[in-house]
């Protein structure tokens, strides 16, 4: 324990990552299940994940600023709606920046109803919601209805693709017209051997079959994370969330602040919606966020309101349903990889002397152990709401080590209540 | 005193119609950008209130609005916001349609042990957002949000493992196994509307006895007002919390009741759904108050079913869901903006009063 609390943050971390795929490499040799650590189900995860944890994004921001943003699932509506007509109008790029666009519009309305004119931000988010619903339905039926490949809930084929990327020599992609060699892919095929091949599959996973949007998704991360607590304007979020009056004391314009964010965040949130209807599919088809705006919003409070916290948030979430989405088979052997990682913080709680939360960790290993070796399919209903229940356990469990910005949806007007 | 208190009343049903009023404008020009004719539209749209069918047809569709619109409105005195209401309803639904099947009573018992069964399952699974709020400080939004989800992928996955029916009739509609008949609530007027248009009425009325006219109704709005000035006067907040999440939750059980009991009589998917997330437009355009609720609910049922007519004359219907969203920010915006003119109004006489005092010293 002494040691582990000597390593800085970042040597935590890969510690940390190491010991899981340690654990999924021999959950890997035991049950065969070679896919659950292939480069195949790392790429598909990445792409499960990227709207995930845009929406994600969104809510930090949002929140940052002090502004609940329940309308996610509304801006990623929005998103997949302007998404698929760009893309089927002028091609994908055009989708997403239109969406972008949009989206920002709608955050901009959210931060309207909620700055100026002081309405509960809940209400206005699900004002947003039935909105952006009512909206998308009604333009499919005036844009879409009757043209070639459309109709009622669903765009034509958006034009042109993204260009998939693979890193030379790392995972065989091209330089000029040679083809590199496939590194990792040598190593990944190799299951005999432990660790090794999941780690290049991890590898391969994230250097192979990459859409250009996911690298740009995926760098908001750092870049958010820069922004927010590196530069004078994240400080000024920041301040805005946690105490507005403190903030106006020193003359930061917090109204117009909260107009900036939250047009960022319905950015954020509509670019994963057009993630959606154009990249991840090529057509916009009504109901195609199924909720998840709101598992972006589980994420951002299972990350703390972080951007990497939301990264391992959203990677988290998307990883059971990008293993389902493969083959069925593998799901079950997650629950060996619960349960290994519940004995392990089990011990790690009895060092700490904390028998009754042990004991209770030891319960949760053994049954889901035992489900495995009884189950031989894991429904999807129980894929699907693993987040919800996630984030459940977490504030109801995990309280002490969450906090949310201080201000987040208090009412606030500039000049009052000092 | 009464005076006032009329004023009030008029000020607020001012606002509800201004918010009404502004999103017909706002849709109005919408139709306009797309190429409609709005004039058309809403001819049609309100031409309907002459056709008996689709009054009854209103008056159903309104019927689980009520209901729903009330379970939030009892949270809304609490100061809870219980987004749940569909997710309480959903594992009702499912719970009572299973549990309503397997029994077998005498007709006016059957659908009594239906209702109960229905409002104890909501409460239940109310109690839960109820208890993390309580014990673990979890902020009751994010709670019901989450437990929606969790909700609808259990009764999917129940459904689906333990209790869905293949259809005899070939039909591909999978539903659980039929209610006999001695569940099924009645239809009342000429078999068009259904007798839990009543029993939704007489929520209300109980709703509006509960709040406005008991103890537990006063301590229950004085500790959604004032929790720590309640709390001195021996309220302990917690257990209101607890209470009326519980009331909320059986109220949103009884929601889909109309369609499980008094229509479909077997539990399908998409049965009843949006009904309890529509609640909440309903509950905020009545301003939480049963008479409110009661109109909203009817405009929002009539809305609903006479959308259908705009599809004839080539206008999507869903212009009214938009309706719907303008209507919710904009009955918040007028609300929030009518208090503050108010306040000034009275900061201003106060003002005018102590001036006189002054001038009379």
């Amino acid at each position: 324990m002494k040691f582990f609390k000597s390593l800085s943050t970042g040597q935590r971390t890969i510690a940390l990552s190491l010991g899981f795929m340690m654990v999924l490499s021999i959950v890997r040799l035991f049950t065969n299940a070679d896919d659950i650590t292939s480069s195949g189900t790392i790429s598909s995860t990445l792409r499960v994940a990227t709207p995930i944890l845009l929406a994600g994004l969104a809510g930090v921001w949002a929140e940052r600023v002090g502004i609940v943003n329940i309308g996610i699932e509304g801006m990623m509506i929005i998103g997949t709606w302007f998404g698929g007509y760009g893309a089927w109008k002028w091609g994908s790029w055009a989708g997403i920046a239109l969406a972008i666009v949009a989206g920002s519009l709608v955050g901009l309305l959210h931060a309207l109803a909620t700055v100026r004119f002081n309405v509960n931000h809940v209400v206005s988010g699900i004002a947003i919601n039935i909105l952006a619903a009512g909206t998308t339905e009604y333009l499919s039926i005036i844009f879409f209805k009757g043209q070639q490949g459309g109709g009622e809930s669903q765009s034509p084929a958006g034009k042109g693709g993204y260009g998939e990327f693979d890193m030379p020599f790392l995972s065989g992609g091209r330089i000029g017209s040679w083809r590199s060699p496939d590194m990792l892919g040598w190593i990944e095929k190799k299951h005999d051997l432990p660790l090794l091949p999941d780690i290049a599959g991890l590898l391969r996973g994230l250097v192979s079959d990459i859409y250009i949007p996911t690298i740009v998704a995926i760098a908001l991360v750092p870049i958010t994370a820069y922004i927010l607590w590196r530069t004078r304007f994240g400080l000024r979020v920041r301040s805005s969330g946690e105490s507005p009056q403190a903030g106006e004391s020193l003359g930061v314009p917090i109204n117009r602040l909260r107009y900036q964010a939250m047009a960022i965040s319905g950015g954020l949130a509509a670019f994963g919606g057009a993630y959606l209807s154009c990249v991840f599919t090529s057509t916009y088809r009504q109901g195609q966020t199924g909720g998840q705006g709101y598992i972006g919003l589980a994420t951002t409070i299972f990350g703390n309101w972080t951007p990497f916290g939301v990264f391992r948030g959203a990677i988290l979430f998307g990883f059971p349903s990008a293993l389902k989405f493969r083959d069925e088979k593998n799901v079950p052997a997650l629950l060996l990889v619960i349960a290994v990682i519940l004995i392990a913080a089990a011990i790690v709680s009895l060092l700490k002397n904390k028998q009754l939360l042990a004991t209770g960790l030891l319960i949760g290993a053994a049954v889901s152990a035992a489900t495995y070796f009884l189950v031989d399919e894991v429904p999807q209903e129980f894929v699907a709401a693993t987040p919800y229940i996630v984030t459940i356990l977490v504030l109801a469990g995990a309280r002490q080590q969450l906090r949310p910005p201080a201000h987040a949806g208090i009412a606030y007007r500039a000049g009052e209540n000092h | 005193m009464k005076n006032q208190r009329l004023q009030r009343m008029a000020v607020t049903s001012a606002s509800s119609l201004l918010a009404v009023f502004v999103a017909l404008c706002i849709c109005a020009v919408i139709l306009l950008i797309t190429g409609k004719d709005p004039i058309e539209a809403y001819r049609t749209l309100f031409g309907a209130a002459g056709d008996t069918k689709v009054l009854q047809g209103a008056l159903n569709r309104a019927t689980p609005l009520m209901i729903s619109a009330s379970a939030v409105a009892i949270g809304f005195k609490m100061n809870l916001f219980n987004i749940g209401v569909e997710g309480q309803m959903r594992i009702s639904l499912l719970a009572t349609a299973v549990a309503g099947a397997a029994i077998h009573l005498p007709a006016p018992l059957h659908v009594l042990f239906c209702l109960i069964v229905a409002m104890a399952t909501g409460a239940l699974w109310a109690a839960f957002a109820g208890w993390l709020k309580v014990k673990r400080g979890v902020n009751e939004v994010i709670s019901t949000i989450m437990l929606n989800f969790v909700a609808l992928s259990l009764v999917a996955w129940a459904f689906d493992s333990f209790f869905r029916v293949e259809s005899t009739t070939g039909s591909l509609l999978v539903k659980t196994k039929e209610l006999p008949t001695s569940a099924w609530f009645p239809d009342i007027v000429d078999r068009r509307l259904n007798g839990m248009f009543f029993v939704a009425v007489l929520v209300l009325i109980l709703f509006y006895v509960l709040v406005w006219k008991t103890k537990f109704g006063f301590q229950l709005r004085a500790s959604g007002a004032n929790p720590g000035a309640s709390r001195v006067t021996g309220v302990n907040p917690k257990r209101m919390i607890m209470i009326s999440m519980l009331l909320s939750g059986a109220l949103a059980g009884l929601v889909g009741m109309r369609s499980l009991l008094g229509d479909v009589h077997a539990y399908q998917n998409n049965l009843a759904e949006q009904q309890g997330f529509n609640g909440i437009a309903v509950a905020l355009l009545g301003r939480n108050h049963p008479l409110g609720i009661f109109i909203s609910a009817l405009l929002f049922g009539y809305l609903g079913e006479a959308s259908g007519r705009l599809q004839l004359i080539d206008i999507p219907k869903e212009i009214t869901t938009i309706m719907t969203g303008i209507i919710v920010l904009a009955v918040v915006i007028i609300n929030e903006a009518v208090k503050r003119w108010d306040d000034r109004r009275i900061q201003h006489k106060a003002a005018l009063a102590l001036e006189a005092v002054a001038v009379a010293a």
